[in-house]
């Protein structure tokens, strides 16, 4: 089958973008849809001319590495699946895909279908971790946690971390990215001593990084590719007020 | 080269806690004025830059990835091994030593696997520690599963995610450390130099992704942890980035190259489905727990899989390998399924491929028990294939997933260049010839967290702190060395993407030296590896300049060592005239078709040294002296 394709090419952050078309590209509907880039590049490499940049590595959706708004949607058409892991057989023989990299400000185009997102490294740099030096942990079976509360924060803690939370958020808000992070360590009890602080540190860096605010789409939940619940950001917000109303810490 | 493997004599208990008492320290006010760079932000390099970091040491982390959360340890599936025994089932550090020992076939230091072993727990205490959310029972206490090569339940695992999760508490330790200031991050960074200054390493040159500016860093020591050389078979299981380059660019300096032969061809990932594919993906060996291995008895036998009686059904592992069943070790799992394949028995049409089958256990777990402990590798094996492994059985063969060899170190994990460290996969020092599941998570945290951290001070501690000359002569050379390179590759202005060039290097390497080797297959690979090197630096197309973000330019760039490396990993697996796990020589087998060890004749560590360009590397050795588990056949029967 063939497709026709209309991606995006930027220079860089402040380069002005524009659509390349390709008409009529080869594919068969095993390929994976980075495998049709591939194929694109190839061609264009051997012409001389500079591939289409994009990020990826384990193609198998757990590193968050690739992304890409692939027809307005984030990671493409189908539920809960990384850009690796979108097959050409969700498409028809003369379609035409448009794909563009993630727009937001705070994730800064680098390059064509590549864009910056350090920002979400600062924000676990600002509080996303529990202090556990090496070395001074107590036997790991003596903190019970119930299967329910693990099960909870563990479904919090499969966020890969690829953005496509903030894509689809209409205020390119990283507050589902954050409310993972919060969500995974604060449901847990080793958690919990930095519960509150860790909670406000990430989301006044995330503010500080141009990030918007959550005015509750719910557009995240849909393009997150490991299904991750806006009820984590709930979560986060019962969080914050109990730190700024002193509540925590009584 | 010399090769003192540093490793303490008397009993093996008390080994390490003699070795961390006879060792040097660097004492705590004078480790801020030490400099470490580590490479790599994988589970070996994320722990231990976040430990020294802990510590006091000043640390530079370098990573080619956009953050150091995407190294590739976040793909490992099954789980980590700790002889916790918190199953009561007879398990102890004895125990997980002797496994790891006899699952490499003989070919590890003993006083390093069982230090190993010793350590496993620490890593379990580590990680809950920092919030990794390993799978748990109702009663709220650690659950465990079964792995290959063991007959006890010792894998701690999150989900089908585990290397994920251990991933994250490290790149959160690590990412504390740069909050604090104590560790600076550099990502999208890829070191295309090591640096020596008076035969020690004293730095790096990296080169920028996105600017393309060749950098010089200077430090008091060098850690790489810069993961294994897999992708030189082009499909495998590892991330597209995975390359050969920094652990190469060491062996090019000086470092030697420990058997590079011991490559392992993981039994389960999804097979191989056309021209276009550009990795594999694995199916992780915990489903092996449930899952039967099958092929029709019948050669050629297309029909579909429920319409093949079960008498007309070969379960070959079950029936090869009685006591361990579908749970044998890596090397024999795949081996098995090549020679079912072989002898005509694939289950994919003008392919290769066997059955692993769950019928039996929904049949005797029910759908929901089956779903909680793989129900998402049953969903990314339904996203690739289209086919539901609830319906009808996974299609698997073997691929290329780990390699065992790497930069030779001592106990204290120096390579042969004094303050150069290897770590984790990048290292060759824990799995022997064959490498059990679950342990190269196990081997990444034991190097970061607990081993490294130590061992490093004994060299610091002998050192001048401070080093930061990087405009001696040394980065001088090392510089023009890279540039010229980049120069080099952008001048030829071929026609061929240096992707071709890997594709095609990989069928040499898989066809010559994959799952079973020959003195025939090998000579054929070193006469084609040679003729395409030539090939690539003649035509190959990379568009572009180096003085910007140039994803061609880094692409070639570790094809073009891939294509230097594939040399020695054949010459390596040619000398190496014995079987022993994942390195099979047809020639060297039992009847039954089992591998044919050499103790007399192999049992060392073969170690590559560069002799310059141009130049036959020279082969030396490290006997191995095993005293606790005794060389014997390896018979999981």
């Amino acid at each position: 089958m063939k497709v026709n394709l209309r991606i995006w090419r930027q220079k860089g952050p402040d380069a002005p973008g524009a659509f390349q078309d390709f008409s009529g590209v080869e594919v068969v509907p095993e390929m994976s849809f980075l495998e049709m880039l591939d194929e694109v590049n190839r061609d264009l490499e051997a012409k001389g001319q500079e591939p289409v940049v994009f990020d990826s590595d384990c193609r198998e959706g757990i590193c968050g590495s690739c992304g890409a708004v692939v027809d307005g949607t984030a990671h493409g058409p189908g539920r809960q699946q990384t850009l690796c892991q979108l097959h050409m057989r969700s498409f028809q023989d003369g379609d035409t895909i448009t794909v563009e990299p993630w727009r937001a400000a705070a994730f800064p185009v680098v390059r064509d279908l590549m864009v910056d997102r350090s920002a979400f490294d600062r924000i676990i740099q600002a509080g996303g971790y529990v202090t556990a030096r090496t070395g001074s942990a107590p036997d790991a079976n003596a903190v019970p946690i119930g299967k329910p509360e693990a099960d909870a924060a563990f479904d919090a803690a499969t966020c890969i971390g690829c953005g496509a939370c903030v894509a689809a958020c209409p205020n390119a808000s990283a507050m589902l990215f954050v409310s993972a992070k919060s969500g995974h360590l604060g449901l847990l009890p080793q958690g919990q001593p930095q519960r509150y602080s860790r909670a406000e540190a990430m989301v006044q860096t995330m503010d500080g990084e141009g990030f918007g605010g959550c005015s509750n789409h719910g557009e995240c939940e849909a393009a997150c590719p490991k299904g991750i619940g806006v009820s984590y950001i709930a979560r986060l917000n019962r969080d914050l007020l109990r730190a700024a109303s002193g509540a925590a810490s009584k | 080269m010399k090769l003192d493997s540093r490793a303490p004599d008397g009993p093996i208990e008390t080994a390490w806690d003699r070795h961390r008492q006879a060792i040097r320290l660097v004492n705590p006010a004078n480790k801020r004025k030490y400099h470490v760079i580590v490479v790599g932000t994988g589970l070996a390099g994320a722990s231990a830059a976040a430990t020294l970091a802990q510590l006091g040491y000043n640390v530079s982390s370098f990573c080619f990835q956009d953050s150091p959360r995407r190294a590739h340890s976040i793909a490992a599936q099954g789980g980590i091994n700790a002889a916790k025994n918190y199953q009561n089932d007879g398990d102890s550090v004895f125990r997980l030593f002797y496994d790891t020992v006899k699952g490499g076939d003989f070919r590890a230091r003993e006083q390093n696997v069982y230090r190993l072993a010793q350590v496993s727990v620490n890593i379990i205490d580590q990680c809950v520690a920092q919030g990794v959310p390993f799978a748990r029972d109702y009663g709220g206490l650690l659950a465990n599963r079964s792995f290959g090569g063991a007959l006890v339940s010792r894998t701690f695992y999150a989900r089908g995610q585990t290397g994920q999760q251990l991933l994250l508490g490290a790149y959160q330790a690590l990412s504390e450390q740069v909050g604090a200031g104590k560790v600076k991050l550099h990502s999208r960074t890829e070191l295309l130099d090591v640096v020596l200054v008076d035969g020690k390493a004293k730095g790096i040159i990296t080169r920028d992704l996105v600017t393309g500016e060749v950098k010089r860093w200077a430090a008091d020591a060098v850690v790489l942890a810069t993961g294994g050389y897999g992708n030189v078979f082009y499909l495998s299981t590892n991330a597209k980035g995975c390359n050969v380059t920094a652990t190469w660019r060491a062996y090019k300096k000086g470092a030697g190259f420990a058997n590079p032969c011991f490559t392992q061809i993981h039994p389960t990932c999804i097979p191989v489905m056309g021209e276009h594919q550009s990795k594999l993906t694995l199916m992780s060996e915990s489903l092996r727990n449930d899952g039967r291995v099958w092929v029709p008895k019948q050669p050629g036998d297309m029909r579909r899989p429920r319409d093949i009686p079960e008498a007309e059904r070969d379960y070959y592992l079950e029936r090869i390998y009685p006591t361990f069943g579908n749970l044998v070790p890596r090397d024999v799992a795949s081996r098995a399924a090549k020679r079912m394949v072989d002898e005509g028995h694939s289950v994919v049409a003008g392919g290769a491929g066997v059955y692993l089958d769950f019928r039996d256990a929904i049949k005797r777990l029910g759908h929901d028990v089956v779903s909680d402990r793989y129900g998402n590798l049953f969903d990314m094996y339904e996203r690739i294939t289209g086919d539901s492994p609830y319906e009808t059985p996974m299609r698997i063969y073997p691929a290329s997933h780990y390699t065992m060899g790497g930069l030779w170190v001592d106990y204290n994990l120096m390579t042969s260049v004094s303050g150069l460290y290897a770590i984790g996969e990048a290292n060759f020092s824990d799995h022997g010839a064959n490498r059990l599941g679950a342990s190269a998570l196990m081997q990444g945290l034991a190097d970061g967290y607990f081993v490294l951290p130590y061992t490093i001070g004994d060299f610091l501690a002998g050192e001048k702190a401070g080093f930061n000359d990087t405009a001696h002569a040394a980065f001088d050379e090392a510089e023009r060395n890279v540039k010229g390179q980049v120069d080099r590759l952008l001048g030829i202005k071929g026609k061929t993407s240096a992707d071709v060039f890997h594709r095609r290097l990989g069928k040499i390497v898989w066809d010559g030296c994959g799952m079973a080797r020959t003195k025939e297959s090998l000579g054929k690979a070193l006469t084609e590896i040679p003729a395409l090197r030539e090939e690539f630096w003649s035509d190959v197309s990379v568009p572009g300049t180096g003085a910007d973000l140039n994803q061609s330019l880094e692409r070639a760039g570790r094809v073009a060592d891939f294509l230097e490396f594939a040399e020695v990993l054949c010459r390596d697996a040619l000398t190496r005239e014995e079987s022993c796990g994942g390195h099979f020589r047809e020639e060297h087998q039992h009847p039954d078709g089992e591998a044919r060890r050499d103790d007399v004749n192999f049992q060392h560590g073969a170690v590559w040294g560069y002799e310059g360009e141009g130049n036959a590397p020279t082969r030396h050795t490290e006997p191995l002296d095993f005293r606790y588990v005794h060389p014997s056949t390896r018979s999981y029967k």
